[in-house]
């Protein structure tokens, strides 16, 4: 896997990311690198092992189903680029 | 004699409870610092003087009132990371991509700190999105470490650790997702801890990598950061991953000999490329532990060398989904596109540095079609050989030590073009958040020329937090490291 040619132009739209050409071939090289030193991991047999999520004891956690207090309109809006009628604007998504 | 701001937290707040000062003059002497020295040392990002002198004068009223006995934090002027939401304060994560955003309610941990009574004050300079181990990834400037102004004071929270080492405020908080508190704590020379993952609630943390970031503190000493523990720590609804634990009382914790404690030391720590210096340090370090009375075994962690592979596939894969929301929709920056897609690619291409657009990518390439299983599920997978050395290693040893770093702090630019040296910086702090355990790093001498802050690393079990903090104190006690000023 060492030698893995990433299309970071696909990866970068998968991740709504827009890249200069700099900034594209920049990162290919970088990445290259950086895959090269995690194929690492191939070493090690992980046949019968388990994958960890994260290192919590907990499963299921849940509350009371109770409303409870929330942020205002007013509050959630604060930070909107843009807003009109207690709403954020976006463009036009359905034609 | 030293100035309020010089003082411990601890300190500070014994004497504002005696009324042998008020929070008024020591937020005062804090501001004076930062005005003499924050555009050399640059901490801080911003600060809003008039609200914490608020702050400030309604502790004192609180003390006149009769408050200080059961607010264990009267007073004290704590500073914040960039990353934590304290309400009507800017909010940035010291990127681009938030310029301007004002949090709208507060985190559970500014809440906590609130109750104690401290003066939660300013937002601390910070890698981009805590992606960094410099603050070189800050996208306003480069954080000093006050120990040589030309070296950086580590990362991601390297405002939080200097200005705590300048003496800036009495203590600070910042977020840990490899080292980003221990290892920014070790270069500048003050004591980082960050707790156990599911310990503090991260309600209005902005998330990095869920499965990693913790919040902790930095104190110039360990008692402080047993005050601090004890004030933020606990389950919260807010927050489901944290834990209904008890909290122990930390600083009850701290007292008595640690004779006959087992401290484990891990033969993989022991590598090529750390200076010769370092391993000395720790190795008087880990003799003082033994003349205290602790036993020193010999451990093997033998998945070590995987850990920063697998953690550089796990963060960046997390960080690109949690970093999803930075759309340009509800907040934040927007550069208007045609169709949304189009405002989503302008906004995050405008709005992110370079640090933040490459781990983004190399999160989504890990998680995408055809890659997942080869590297995502693969690391998940090492992750837990690395998770369950450390619970094999805890079922023989109390505590595991090991050097923070394997240098001392790199000169700004060293490292700043090669993100692949920079991530190997963290090799000695990254397994800690993998494995979901605890860690603190202390002060444990100095590189002789120049002269620069070591740290000694500290890991416990999860939840564990009340041994690491006793034989950290035990050390310090011990040890001629505490109170060591930088020279500015």
């Amino acid at each position: 896997m060492a030698a893995v040619e990433i299309d970071v132009n696909y990866v970068a739209h998968l991740a709504r990311l827009s890249l200069t050409p700099e900034e594209t071939q920049r990162v290919s090289t970088q990445l290259g690198n950086i895959l090269a030193f995690i194929d690492k991991l191939s070493e090690v047999d992980v046949s019968k092992v388990e994958p960890t999520a994260h290192a919590v004891p907990l499963v299921n956690v849940t509350r009371p189903d109770v409303v409870t207090g929330s942020l205002p309109t007013a509050e959630a809006l604060r930070n909107a680029p843009t807003k009109a009628n207690g709403l954020f604007v976006v463009p036009k998504i359905v034609e | 004699m030293s100035t309020l701001n010089q003082l411990t937290a601890g300190e500070l707040a014994r004497a504002i409870r005696r009324k042998e000062a008020s929070a008024r003059q020591a937020t005062e002497a804090c501001l004076n610092r930062i005005r003499q020295i924050d555009g050399q040392v640059k901490a801080f990002l911003s600060y809003d003087e008039a609200d914490a002198l608020a702050q400030a004068d309604a502790a004192d009223r609180a003390v006149a009132a009769g408050e200080a006995a059961h607010r264990p934090l009267l007073g004290v002027p704590i500073a914040i990371k960039d990353v934590l939401a304290v309400r009507n304060q800017p909010l940035g994560c010291a990127s681009k991509i938030l310029e301007g955003y004002i949090s709208p309610f507060d985190a559970t941990v500014i809440t906590r700190l609130r109750e104690a009574g401290a003066i939660v004050f300013g937002r601390l300079n910070m890698d981009e999105f805590a992606m960094g181990s410099s603050t070189e990834n800050s996208a306003y400037f480069t954080t000093r470490n006050p120990w040589d102004l030309e070296r950086i004071p580590g990362g991601s929270s390297g405002g939080s650790a200097a200005a705590v080492a300048a003496d800036e405020c009495s203590a600070s908080i910042g977020s840990d997702t490899g080292g980003s508190i221990r290892q920014p704590a070790a270069l500048c020379g003050c004591v980082g801890l960050k707790p156990t993952y599911g310990r503090v609630s991260r309600y209005g943390l902005v998330a990095f990598a869920s499965s990693l970031d913790q919040i902790g503190s930095f104190t110039k000493d360990v008692s402080d950061s047993a005050l601090l523990l004890k004030a933020i720590s606990g389950v919260d609804p807010k927050d489901s991953t944290s834990v209904p634990e008890s909290v122990p009382d930390y600083a009850k914790a701290l007292e008595g000999s640690i004779k006959g404690m087992r401290i484990g030391l891990p033969k993989e720590y022991m590598i090529d490329g750390m200076h010769p210096e370092v391993s000395a340090a720790v190795k008087a370090a880990v003799d003082q532990l033994q003349k205290l009375g602790a036993d020193i075994v010999e451990i093997s962690l033998p998945h070590t060398d995987y850990a920063a592979a697998c953690y550089y596939i796990i963060a960046p894969a997390e960080a690109s989904a949690n970093l999803a929301r930075f759309d340009g929709v509800r907040y934040g920056k927007r550069v208007d596109g045609a169709d949304p897609i189009e405002m989503y690619s302008r906004t995050r291409g405008a709005g992110f540095g370079p640090e933040v657009k490459r781990r983004i990518i190399l999160g989504t390439y890990v998680l995408s079609s055809g890659y997942y299983d080869a590297f995502y599920l693969r690391a998940q997978k090492v992750r837990t050989l690395i998770r369950q050395d450390f619970l094999n290693a805890f079922e023989k040893v109390d505590a595991i030590v090991t050097p923070t770093t394997p240098t001392a702090a790199f000169k700004a630019g060293e490292k700043s073009n090669d993100p692949l040296q920079m991530y190997l910086s963290d090799i000695f702090t990254i397994s800690c958040n993998l494995a979901g355990i605890c860690g603190i790093s202390v002060p444990c001498g100095f590189l002789k020329e120049p002269k620069l802050p070591l740290g000694l690393q500290i890991l416990g079990k999860p939840f564990g937090e009340a041994a690491l903090l006793k034989l950290a104190h035990a050390y310090e006690q011990s040890s001629p490291w505490r109170g060591q000023k930088p020279p500015l």
